[in-house]
C-alpha cells in the first residue's frame, strides 16, 4: 500500500489530493465554526447569550447560515462587469486556501515543504488585495469602490512592516523554509526575544485581514459594507469564508513565526504526549480568540490614524529592530551564516 | 516531457496575455492581463529552478507594482471613444517607432554572443544539491558584487528622492494635522458651556454658539502653511472676524442662569 502511494505517479497524485483534503476539510469546518465562535465570544464579553436556538448552544447556527447563504438569489448589478464581479470572490476564497499548502503541521508535515515557504506565504497574502480591489471596481458602485481603494492602500501599507518583521525572524533562522523556522524555535519561541516584533506582526495581521479595529474597508457606518456591498448569496458567502480563512492563515503565520508552530511549550513529558498538530491548532485557536477579543474591545481607527500607524510608527520601528537584531546576532556570533 | 508541456503552457499563456495587455479595450483589463503575464513568467522561473526569483517576481511586481497600476487605472476617467479617435492619425508614427524597435531587437539578438568568461560565475557560486538559490543569489549580490549592487541601490535612492522633491509642495491651503496637538487637546481648550437664556435662542448670541478661543487648528499661529501666508491669514482673520459673540441687548448674556 505504501509502495503504491510513494512509487507510482497515480499514487502520488492521489496522495496529494488526500493531503489537500486533510488540510482543507478541517479548515473549512473551522471557518464555519469561527463565525459561531466569534458571535459566542463577543456575546459573552458583552453579557449577552449569542446564538443559542439552533441545536444545543447554537452549534447548528453555522450550518443554518450556510444554507441561508446558498439558497438566496445571486444579484448582479446592471452596470457591473459580470466576469470580474464573479471572479473576485472566487479569487479571494481560493487564495485563502492555496496558502495552506506550505504550512507545516508537524516536522516535515506539509503538503509542499518548499525552500521559499515564507516568500510563498508573503506572495499569496499580497495577492489578497486583488480580490477586494476587483470586487470594488467591478461592482460599479461608489461605496464598493471606495471600500476597495481603502483596503488596497491599507493592505499594501501593512505588508511593508510584515515583510520587515519576517526579515528579522529570518535573520535568526537562516532559512526561508517554514519547517526550519519552527525547528529554530526548539530552545525558545521567537515571541520572547522578539516580543515587540510579535506585537507589530499581530497588529499588522489585524490590518491585513481587515479586522477590527482596522475594518475601514467595510466601515458599515460610512460605506454601508464597503467592497462587498453589492454582493449577495454565494458570492457574498465566498467573500465571508475567504475573510475568515485569511484570519486562520494569519493566525497560522503568527503561530509558526513566533509561537513555535507544532512545538510544545516545554520539551518535557506531559507536554510531549500531545501530538504536534494539536499544539499548532491550539496556538491558532488562541490567536483567533485574540482577534475576536480585539474586535470586542477596541473602537475603529480613523483612516489617517491607520495610515500614520503603518507608515510612521510600524515601518521605522520594524526597520530599526531589523538592523538592531542583525547587529546583535553578528556581534554575539549567533548569526546562522553559510548554512546554504 | 512533462516539464516541456508545462513550459509551453506557461509560455503560450504568457505571450497571449502580453498581447492582450496591448489589445484589451478596457485599461483595467489590460492591467489584469499584465498580472496574468507576471504570473506565467513566475511559473517559467519555477520550471527553471529559480524559486527565489519566481516568488520575488510575484511579491514585487504583482503584489506591489501592479496594485499601484490598477489603483491609478481604476481611478482614471477615460473616455474610450475619444481615445480611439486619434488611432488613425497616430498609426504611422506608432508604426515607425515599432519598426525601429523591431529592427534594433533583431540586430541585437543576431549578434548575441555568450561572454568568454561566463564559466567564472560558476566558480563564484559553486552549485551543490544542498545549496538553495536564495543563498547562491545572496552570495553573488552581497559578497562578490557588493559595490555594484550598492551603486544600483544609490541610483534608485536618488530617483526616489527626486520623485519626492518634485511632487512635495508646501501648499498654503493644506490643512496639515499635528497628531501631538490633537492628543493634547482637553475639554477646557475646546469646549465652553454657555448659558443660553430661555426663549432667546442662538440668534441673540450672534448667530451660533462657539467658544471664545476657536478650537480650529487654523487659529493656532505657525501651525501650517508658509510664513507669508500665515501672516496674511492672521491679518485677514483679525480684520474680518466672522463671528463676534456679544451679549444681546436686554439680557445678561452668559451669566443669565
Amino acid at each position: 500500500m505504501a509502495d503504491f502511494f510513494f512509487h507510482t505517479t497515480l499514487g502520488q497524485l492521489l496522495l496529494i489530493v488526500l493531503e489537500t483534503l486533510a488540510v482543507l476539510v478541517p479548515l473549512l469546518l473551522g471557518v464555519a465554526y469561527l463565525t459561531l465562535a466569534e458571535r459566542k465570544v463577543m456575546a459573552a464579553m458583552q453579557l449577552r447569550k449569542g446564538p443559542n436556538v439552533n441545536g444545543p448552544f447554537g452549534v447548528l447556527q453555522a450550518f443554518a447560515d450556510a444554507i441561508k447563504m446558498l439558497t438566496k438569489e445571486t444579484v448582479i448589478p446592471s452596470g457591473a462587469n459580470r466576469m470580474l464581479f464573479l471572479f473576485a470572490p472566487f479569487l479571494t476564497f481560493s487564495l485563502a486556501m492555496v496558502a495552506w499548502a506550505v504550512i507545516p503541521t508537524g516536522n516535515g508535515l506539509a503538503i509542499a515543504n518548499i525552500n521559499v515557504g515564507v516568500l510563498y506565504l508573503l506572495a499569496i497574502s499580497s495577492l489578497g488585495v486583488y480580490g477586494i480591489l476587483i470586487a470594488g471596481w467591478a461592482s460599479n458602485s461608489k461605496y464598493a469602490f471606495l471600500g476597495g481603494l481603502r483596503s488596497a492602500a491599507q493592505m499594501v501599507s501593512y505588508e511593508v512592516s510584515i515583510g520587515l518583521v519576517i526579515v528579522s525572524v529570518l535573520l535568526a533562522v537562516g532559512s526561508l523554509n517554514l519547517n526550519d523556522i519552527v525547528l529554530a524555535q526548539r530552545n525558545v519561541w521567537f515571541c520572547l526575544p522578539m516580543f515587540p516584533m510579535f506585537i507589530v506582526f499581530f497588529i499588522s495581521a489585524l490590518a491585513e485581514t481587515n479586522r477590527a479595529p482596522f475594518d475601514l474597508p467595510e466601515g458599515e457606518s460610512e460605506l454601508v459594507a464597503g467592497f462587498f456591498v453589492e454582493y449577495s448569496a454565494l458570492a457574498f458567502g465566498l467573500f465571508f469564508l475567504g475573510e475568515y480563512a485569511n484570519m486562520f492563515l494569519m493566525s497560522g503565520m503568527v503561530s509558526i513565526l513566533f509561537l513555535g508552530g507544532w512545538l510544545p511549550p516545554l520539551g518535557i513529558a506531559p507536554f510531549t504526549w500531545i501530538p504536534g498538530p494539536l499544539w499548532l491548532i491550539a496556538k491558532i485557536l488562541f490567536c483567533l480568540f485574540v482577534f475576536i477579543w480585539v474586535r470586542a474591545t477596541f473602537p475603529r481607527y480613523r483612516y489617517d490614524q491607520l495610515m500614520r500607524l503603518g507608515w510612521k510608527v510600524f515601518l521605522p520601528f520594524s526597520l530599526a529592530w531589523m538592523v538592531l537584531s542583525a547587529g546583535f546576532l553578528m556581534v554575539t556570533g549567533l548569526l546562522p551564516g553559510g548554512a546554504g | 516531457m512533462m516539464t516541456q508541456i508545462v513550459f509551453y503552457v506557461f509560455a503560450a499563456v504568457l505571450v497571449l496575455s502580453a498581447t492582450m495587455v496591448v489589445c484589451a479595450r478596457n485599461p483595467v483589463h489590460s492591467v489584469l492581463f499584465l498580472i496574468l503575464a507576471f504570473f506565467n513568467a513566475a511559473g517559467l522561473f519555477l520550471i527553471a529552478g529559480a524559486e527565489f526569483l519566481a516568488m520575488t517576481l510575484v511579491i514585487v511586481y504583482v503584489g506591489a507594482v501592479a496594485v499601484l497600476f490598477l489603483f491609478v487605472v481604476m481611478m482614471l476617467d477615460v473616455n474610450f471613444a475619444r481615445m480611439r479617435e486619434g488611432v488613425q492619425r497616430y498609426a504611422p508614427i506608432g508604426g515607425v517607432v515599432g519598426g525601429v524597435l523591431l529592427v534594433e531587437l533583431i540586430m541585437a539578438f543576431t549578434r548575441w554572443r555568450v561572454a568568454s568568461n561566463i564559466d567564472q560565475v560558476g566558480h563564484i557560486v559553486p552549485s551543490s544539491p544542498t545549496r538553495t538559490n536564495t543563498a547562491a543569489l545572496g552570495d553573488v549580490l552581497y559578497t562578490h558584487y557588493i559595490f555594484l549592487f550598492q551603486s544600483c541601490a544609490l541610483v534608485l535612492l536618488v530617483a526616489m528622492i527626486g520623485a519626492i522633491v518634485l511632487t512635495l509642495r508646501d501648499r498654503p491651503t493644506g490643512r496639515r494635522q499635528n497628531i501631538d496637538r490633537q492628543h493634547d487637546r482637553t475639554p477646557a481648550d475646546s469646549l465652553e458651556m454657555l448659558q443660553v437664556p430661555l426663549g432667546v435662542g442662538v440668534a441673540a448670541q450672534g448667530g451660533f454658539l462657539r467658544p471664545h478661543t476657536s478650537y480650529d487648528v487654523a487659529s493656532v499661529p505657525g501651525s501650517y502653511g508658509t510664513q507669508a501666508w500665515r501672516e496674511q491669514e492672521m491679518e485677514e482673520e483679525t480684520q474680518t472676524a466672522l463671528v463676534v459673540i456679544t451679549p444681546a441687548a436686554g439680557t445678561k448674556g452668559q451669566d443669565n442662569a
